[in-house]
């Protein structure tokens, strides 16, 4: 079972972005889940999305988990939530900023003794400069895939043009390469 | 005649959609809702299948959930096909109503997605609207996941629709749990899903202009008591009729549904008894339970909520190895053991076999219900087993704050 949790603001596309995950790994014959607390949420608030994964059948309905991957799309998140909170000593982190890792480590006390399992990346200038707009979940994707070993990444660009297919080619072509810089600049 | 609409043999979808392509699939005539969450999404993409042409029917906007109801109740005296979402606030809304959709003998699916009452008001999932709606003449079917919600969902117009049952039916799924988590669903192709549900059969239909009739007429009491018992053996004989439409659904599609769903049960000796998709989180705890812990648990889940399966609840116990059972409720009381309790421990009571049986009230409001709370809970069973009497309050609070809260102690020794 791989566990995902990401720290997303409301309309940051957290659960669009673990929905399309899910259906890329469905694709492959695994079971998924992709899930999110919100309803009240107005745009803008923190909220968290789920995935897990597994080869069998996944009966755990239980909306806690131990991540495997935490994922933090909104910079601010990283400060503000608990991000650490219910982690393993495996955990592996992958946030959105414009610091260079050692600067946001030393901004974050919770993830001074993770160093060698923290990763960065600036998902939102990617966007804004892939897609045209600030929308992180697309290259957090990516940076995931090169973290995480899940998919090779021509494997899982070929996958997300299938997700994406009801948008017009310009927005696919914008995120597959959102994709493809967050997965080569992820540190 | 309606667009095709592209289906993947597998897809990702959560409990609404879910729901909302079984809707489009039966190509139901009337849709008539006052959408609120978590159910929500099950209108909306009902409504979008109908403006892009992918269902021939009217979506009816309406300014209540009473409204909607009725406009229901409306539409199927007319002789449409209809179906309707709701959850929460706006089933309580739809309370008066429902009695008279199910009076009238009117076979209305309601797809209820699973959501607190307020006072405090709360969005998050429990049972408080399926428990208040429980004595309304539904049918009440229940799934404990998206593939579930969408499968029960036919098989729900085969079922209300079946002219030796005629009575409307509810399809529960958990709000959020299950409304808003993507899980891989295998669903039918439309031909074959509206082959299974059939074409629909209206019965004494206003529309028939040669043949007046009445709906929803006055009795009092010469009369009334003969249509509520009548009403009531409905609901009782309907249970034969599920039987046989689970079969067909089996014989379609694999999978298999059952009035009871039973889980490690066979040598069980502590089970929990659950609804919705707690089912799920316990089955997980009994089998690591079994394989970490050497303890034998099982789980108990009652598939079709009304008419309750007295006969199959009793059937599983008795003769049973169960020694200790816990029967879990996700709405709040209001002063009086839990309903699923009351219901397990009444049918127990009827056995040769009674096994000594607690109450647990959970997850109200969306509070969160784990693995490792649903094993604890069976481990306490385990103790009340070997202790030959129950060790706790008979009522108890699983995952509350606080001071720990239970209620009555037992008088069995």
């Amino acid at each position: 079972m791989v566990e995902i949790r990401w720290h997303s603001r409301a309309g940051q596309g957290a659960v669009t972005g673990a929905k399309g995950l899910g259906t890329v790994v469905a694709a492959t014959g695994k079971e998924v889940q992709a899930y999110a607390l919100y309803g009240s949420a107005k745009r803008g608030a923190a909220m968290n999305a789920y995935n897990r994964i597994d080869d069998k059948p996944i009966i755990n309905h239980a909306t806690k988990m131990n991540p495997d991957y935490v994922l933090v799309i909104d910079p601010g998140l990283a400060y503000t939530d608990d991000i650490t909170k219910n982690d393993k000593p495996a955990t592996q982190y992958i946030i959105t900023t414009h610091l260079p890792k050692e600067k946001l480590i030393a901004r974050i006390p919770a993830l001074q003794d993770k160093t060698d399992r923290v990763h960065v990346l600036d998902a939102i200038a990617i966007s804004k400069e892939t897609i045209g707009r600030s929308m992180p979940n697309t290259p957090m994707l990516g940076a995931l895939m090169k973290i995480s070993g899940m998919f090779p990444l021509d494997a899982f660009l070929e996958s997300m043009k299938k997700v994406l297919a009801k948008f017009p080619q310009k927005i696919i072509d914008a995120n597959m390469e959102a994709i493809t810089r967050a997965y080569n600049e992820v540190k | 005649m309606a667009k095709k609409f592209e289906i993947n043999e597998i897809e990702v979808w959560d409990g609404n959609y879910a729901a909302s392509q079984a809707l489009r699939q039966a190509q139901v005539d009337v849709v008539a809702a006052y959408p609120i969450t978590p159910s929500t999404p099950i209108v909306e993409g009902y409504g979008s299948y109908v403006a892009n042409g992918y269902v021939d029917g009217e979506f009816v906007m309406v300014e209540s959930e009473h409204a909607a109801m009725s406009a229901c109740v409306g539409a199927a005296a007319a002789g449409g096909r209809v179906a309707t979402a709701t959850s929460s606030q706006g089933f309580a809304l739809m309370a008066e109503v429902l009695y008279q959709a199910s009076g009238m003998r009117q076979p209305i699916v309601l797809t209820v997605v699973n959501r607190a009452l307020a006072s405090p008001l709360n969005v998050r999932g429990d049972h408080s609207d399926m428990y208040m709606g429980r004595d309304a003449g539904w049918i009440n079917l229940d799934a404990f996941n998206a593939q579930e919600a969408y499968d029960l969902t036919l098989c729900a117009f085969r079922i209300g629709e079946h002219l030796d049952v005629r009575l409307p039916v509810m399809v529960h799924q958990d709000g959020f749990t299950t409304s808003h988590k993507a899980q891989k669903v295998n669903p039918l192709q439309d031909e074959a899903a509206y082959k299974f549900v059939g074409d629909y059969v209206p019965v004494d239909e206003m529309l028939d202009f040669t043949r007046a009739v009445t709906h929803g007429a006055q009795t009092e009491e010469d009369w009334h008591f003969e249509h509520k018992a009548k009403q009531h053996k409905a609901l009782m004989d309907s249970r034969t009729v599920i039987e046989e439409i689970f079969a067909d659904f089996k014989a379609l599609t694999g999978r298999e549904y059952k009035r009871v769903e039973t889980y490690l049960l066979d040598d069980a000796e502590v089970a929990i008894v659950a609804l919705g998709s707690s089912v799920e989180t316990a089955r997980l705890a009994a089998e690591e339970l079994r394989k970490d812990e050497g303890i034998k648990a099982g789980v108990i889940a009652p598939r079709v909520f009304r008419p309750f399966p007295f006969d199959l609840i009793r059937d599983v116990i008795d003769g049973s190895p169960l020694k200790a059972i816990a029967a879990m409720d996700k709405s709040a009381p209001g002063g009086a053991m839990g309903a699923l309790f009351n219901e397990i421990s009444a049918a127990a009571y009827t056995t040769q076999n009674r096994p000594l049986i607690t109450n647990f009230i959970y997850g109200l409001g969306g509070r969160d219900f784990s693995v490792e709370e649903a094993k604890r809970i069976l481990k306490e069973q385990k103790a009340h087993a070997d202790a030959g009497h129950i060790t706790t309050p008979i009522q108890q609070f699983s995952g509350l704050r606080g001071p720990k809260l239970g209620f009555f102690e037992t008088k069995r020794s």
